[in-house]
């Protein structure tokens, strides 16, 4: 019954936020007819190229119909499934985006689960002695993390990894050009080597991704840890904790069955929150590490005045911003038994 | 994993308390001084408590807020919070000194030795664990013992706490559970380590008055069977004579009297224990008595007389309200209240009184019947838009909470000034500032807060700025929702003398909502007693008390608690 009330929970959020979905992709398509530079003449053969070709070109692209008309063909094409075809790299942009998706997703996952392991013991320890050194060491580090940006902290990384200590592999890319690729079942590097059991490919894939995912981890230690110390200290000062202590629990049962259970339903939604984030802003870290993920994918897209691939992108961002707060809804009602009531 | 190193001074104290008891007491505490850290400086809590339990005994602790009872409490248990800390004196358990008491020592002693059961029983229990968990959790703190086993002790438990249904509850979360059933879990854990004292917090304060005497007779019921001793921390003399052999009255972080409950409040000898006596509400105290000399004595209250064929003030018909479709919180309630007339409306948690007094004050939507003002129908009139219509300056309420319903940005003129802006359409200037001030004195408020803000100010100073603010605009019905519920006994007198005669001096017809049956007999004349949505009784003040008709009604009243010694009370 509590299962089928999540579920329905569930079915509803998503229903709701199909017309914002909508939204995205109209308020998408307008901008980019807005935004100045015109694809035809990007595209031409070259500097040369007369006023014919590019009207040709136009009207090939059916960027000679009214804008109307033009929204109402995508919306089509959408209908069907297509995204349309980037004129950068001649693929459809369904067929880029599905080659592009998992090194992203790989990338912001692994750097999520790195933040999420220092953050939360980060935060409890700082929950646990506020205003002590150790309180003021991660307020420190999450000062930090947070202030320095990630190109800057990623090409940091690379200078003491690769550089001075030769510990990281070349930061280019997600794998060694000279290693075999495994075969792709899911696109995760990680899960694919090791479904192949090529576990020597594994690693090279996992230390190729190290320094990127560090670089990204390091940017959200702090709201994390930040969202873990509050909360763990709202918890920590709770009636039901005081409870724990009056009946001699264990610490570590009062810290963490008692205090952090209860805790970590805030920092659930942050997770939410900043996996998002991360997902779409993490261009920077890609470009820095070559990484082919859908961020620089869209960048360079956007720089040529690519339409396709702009609009497919920010639909993706889009729905994957619905899924991921969706999961962490569905997540929040198993976790959280109060929540199914309402 | 530790137990074996700590079992041994655990048993030393059970021990001690156990076999040797006679020969001493099992607790005793010798000037015990507790200050906290503010931003302030530093505030002494506790100056010199000095007291003693014995084995089986069940001593009382009594008092108004800020008289440091609590705080006792958590200083014997060493679970004060991180600003409090113990400064001076001894606390002996046994024949232990638990003073200075180390974690691992202090950890062996709670629960297995002393443990607390506390006000505000759903917040004590973790919210995301079911109750079979955590009292496993309490059992498993002090033996190893597997999950089997567990489940099998907390059930035991719970039956033992007489909670019905126990093989669906122990699944259940503390949401799920009434406040009454919380309490009782709550009880069982405290139970669960087989501790020899028990020290009960305001056990029952925010419960219904017929689960209160239940929770309290299974708490004596418990003690007795199992021989332990208890400390029972309360403001309800009530509940302290009933339940106490011996009580303490602390002022002011000292104990200024201790006896048998039967001397104590029959004859109480220290100003303030007589003070705080004559403050408690009885079933034969008026209003006069709650706080001689500090109000003229007026007569009691006539019914006025309406002149013939004017409509009653307030009429209420068939009134329904129906939340989310399907929850019925009133369910077809009618009553008239006349001009200068005081209704009160008794009833349980549930039993719909707060959504009446919010319908009446037009804050919510019937769902269906007529509210008729002065004969005009009000009721069909949005809640959205009520504060437009003129009539609302003529309807005013005063709520529970004086903190809550106070905006924290306001200071105490500005909460006053607000509605003779918004109503009554008096500007700035020197009428609004005459208006605010004489409000203010009429509720009893100092002018010279006037400028402070809430939290500068104490419950009671919040309370009178609530009903300065209520009669400000001159009002015709003032509904008063369990206006005194929140404040200790001696400033509840006072508040309550202050409505009294504001009601004499405007002629107001009162709508008096509590579930504090003395309170409502001393301020009303008519009362009407709810039961889930409906009317279960209606009558005038003697009729109900002395001759009540309905069961319920008779329950209710069997659950007052009197002042007396526990003797009278049990034969």
């Amino acid at each position: 019954m509590k299962l089928g009330a999540t579920a329905n929970r569930a079915a509803r959020r998503f229903i709701s936020s199909l017309p914002a979905l909508f939204g995205v992709v109209v308020f998408t398509f307008l901008l980019m007819r807005v935004l100045p530079g015109d694809p035809a003449v990007f595209f031409a053969s070259g500097p040369q190229a007369g006023p014919e070709e590019i009207a040709m070109i136009r009207a090939q692209m059916g960027l000679d119909k009214p804008v109307p008309q033009q929204l109402l063909l995508y919306l089509r094409d959408l209908s069907q499934g297509q995204l349309g075809r980037s004129l950068t790299t001649g693929q459809p942009v369904l067929v880029d985006l599905r080659n592009r998706l998992p090194a992203s997703l790989e990338l912001t996952l692994t750097a999520l689960l790195i933040a999420l392991v220092a953050a939360v013991p980060l935060g409890v320890a700082a929950a646990l002695r506020p205003g002590s050194l150790v309180d003021h060491i991660v307020r420190f580090v999450c000062a930090l993390g947070v202030c320095v940006p990630t190109f800057v902290s990623g090409l940091l990384l690379i200078y003491v990894f690769y550089y001075l200590a030769g510990l990281a592999p070349d930061p280019t890319g997600r794998i060694d050009i000279f290693m075999s690729q495994p075969p792709r079942v899911t696109g995760f590097l990680l899960i694919d080597f090791a479904i192949a059991g090529d576990w020597e490919g594994w690693q090279a894939a996992a230390r190729q991704l190290m320094l990127p995912a560090l670089t990204m981890a390091l940017f959200v230690v702090a709201p994390l840890a930040r969202m873990t110390r509050a909360s763990m200290l709202a918890s920590l000062g709770s009636d039901f904790v005081r409870t724990a202590r009056s009946l001699g629990l264990s610490r570590r049962k009062i810290v963490v069955t008692y205090a952090l259970r209860n805790a970590i339903l805030p920092v659930l939604t942050i997770v939410g929150i900043v996996f998002s984030t991360m997902l779409g802003a993490n261009v920077l870290v890609e470009k820095v590490f070559s990484w082919p993920g859908v961020a620089s994918y869209a960048l360079d897209a956007l720089l040529s005045s690519d339409y396709a691939p702009v609009q497919g992108f920010v639909l993706l961002m889009a729905s994957i911003f619905v899924l991921v707060n969706l999961t962490v809804d569905v997540l929040y009602g198993v976790a959280d038994p109060r929540v199914s009531v309402e | 994993m530790s137990e074996a190193g700590t079992a041994p001074s655990a048993a030393g104290a059970r021990g001690g308390a156990g076999t040797n008891g006679a020969a001493g007491p099992l607790l005793s505490v010798e000037d015990l001084h507790v200050a906290f850290s503010t931003r302030n400086g530093v505030v002494e809590a506790v100056r010199g408590v000095s007291l003693a339990v014995s084995p089986g005994e069940t001593l009382g602790i009594v008092g108004e807020s800020g008289s440091g009872k609590s705080v006792t409490a958590f200083a014997v248990t060493r679970l004060l919070d991180a600003a409090g800390r113990v400064t001076a004196g001894r606390i002996r358990f046994g024949r232990q000194d638990i003073t200075g008491a180390n974690h691992r020592q202090l950890r062996s002693l709670h629960g297995a030795a002393i443990s607390m059961i506390f006000q505000n029983p759903r917040a004590a229990l973790n919210p995301i664990r079911p109750v079979g968990l955590q009292i496993a959790d309490a059992i498993a703190a002090h033996e190893s013992l597997g999950a089997k086993e567990g489940r099998e002790r907390a059930l035991d438990l719970l039956k033992a706490v007489l909670i019905r249904d126990p093989e669906k509850r122990i699944d259940a979360f503390p949401h799920e559970l009434s406040g009454g059933m919380c309490q009782r879990v709550m009880i069982a854990m405290a139970i669960a380590g087989k501790p020899s004292l028990l020290i009960a917090d305001e056990p029952t304060t925010g419960l219904d008055v017929t689960t209160q005497k239940t929770v309290m007779d299974l708490v004596a019921a418990i003690i007795a069977e199992r021989g332990m001793a208890m400390m029972l921390i309360t403001h309800d003399l009530g509940l302290a004579s009933r339940y106490c052999q011996r009580v303490v009255v602390m002022e002011q972080g000292r104990i200024v009297e201790e006896a048998e409950p039967k001397r104590l409040f029959v004859a109480p000898e220290h100003p303030y224990t007589r003070r705080l006596v004559a403050a408690s509400p009885t079933a034969s105290s008026t209003i006069a008595d709650l706080a001689p000399g500090s109000a003229p004595s007026s007569a009691p209250a006539e019914p006025p007389k309406p002149a013939p064929g004017t409509p009653p003030l307030l009429e209420v018909q068939d009134l329904v309200k129906r939340f989310d479709g399907d929850v019925t919180a009133v369910g077809g309630v009618s009553f008239r209240v006349a001009q200068g007339e005081s209704v009160g409306l008794v009833g349980e948690s549930g039993s719909g009184k707060s959504t009446i007094s919010r319908l009446v004050c037009r804050l919510i939507d019937p769902s269906e019947g007529r509210i008729l003002f002065d004969g005009a129908s009000i009721g069909d009139q949005p809640a959205r838009g009520f504060h437009a219509s003129p009539l609302r300056k003529d309807i005013q309420i005063v709520f529970q909470d004086p903190t809550e319903s106070l905006n924290p940005r306001f200071n105490a003129f500005e909460c006053i000034a607000h509605p003779l802006r918004r109503l009554s359409g008096l500007r700035d200037g020197a009428a609004l500032t005459a208006r605010v001030r004489e409000c203010a004195d009429r509720a009893g408020l100092p002018l010279g807060l006037l400028e402070r803000f809430p939290h500068q100010l104490s419950g009671g100073q919040k309370a009178r700025i609530g009903i300065a603010r209520a009669i400000a605009c001159r009002p015709r019905l003032l509904i008063l929702d369990e206006p005194t519920a929140a404040l200790d006994v001696s400033v509840q007198a006072i508040i309550l003398q202050l409505l009294d005669s504001l009601r004499r001096e405007d002629r107001l017809g009162l709508l008096f909502v509590s579930h504090d049956l003395n309170v409502v007999r001393m301020m009303c004349e008519r009362i009407i007693v709810l039961r889930n949505g409906r009317i279960v009784e209606e009558g005038g003040r003697d009729a109900i008390f002395q001759r009540p008709e309905h069961p319920y009604t008779r329950m209710l009243l069997d659950a007052v608690l009197h002042i007396s010694g526990p003797s009278t009370v049990a034969g």
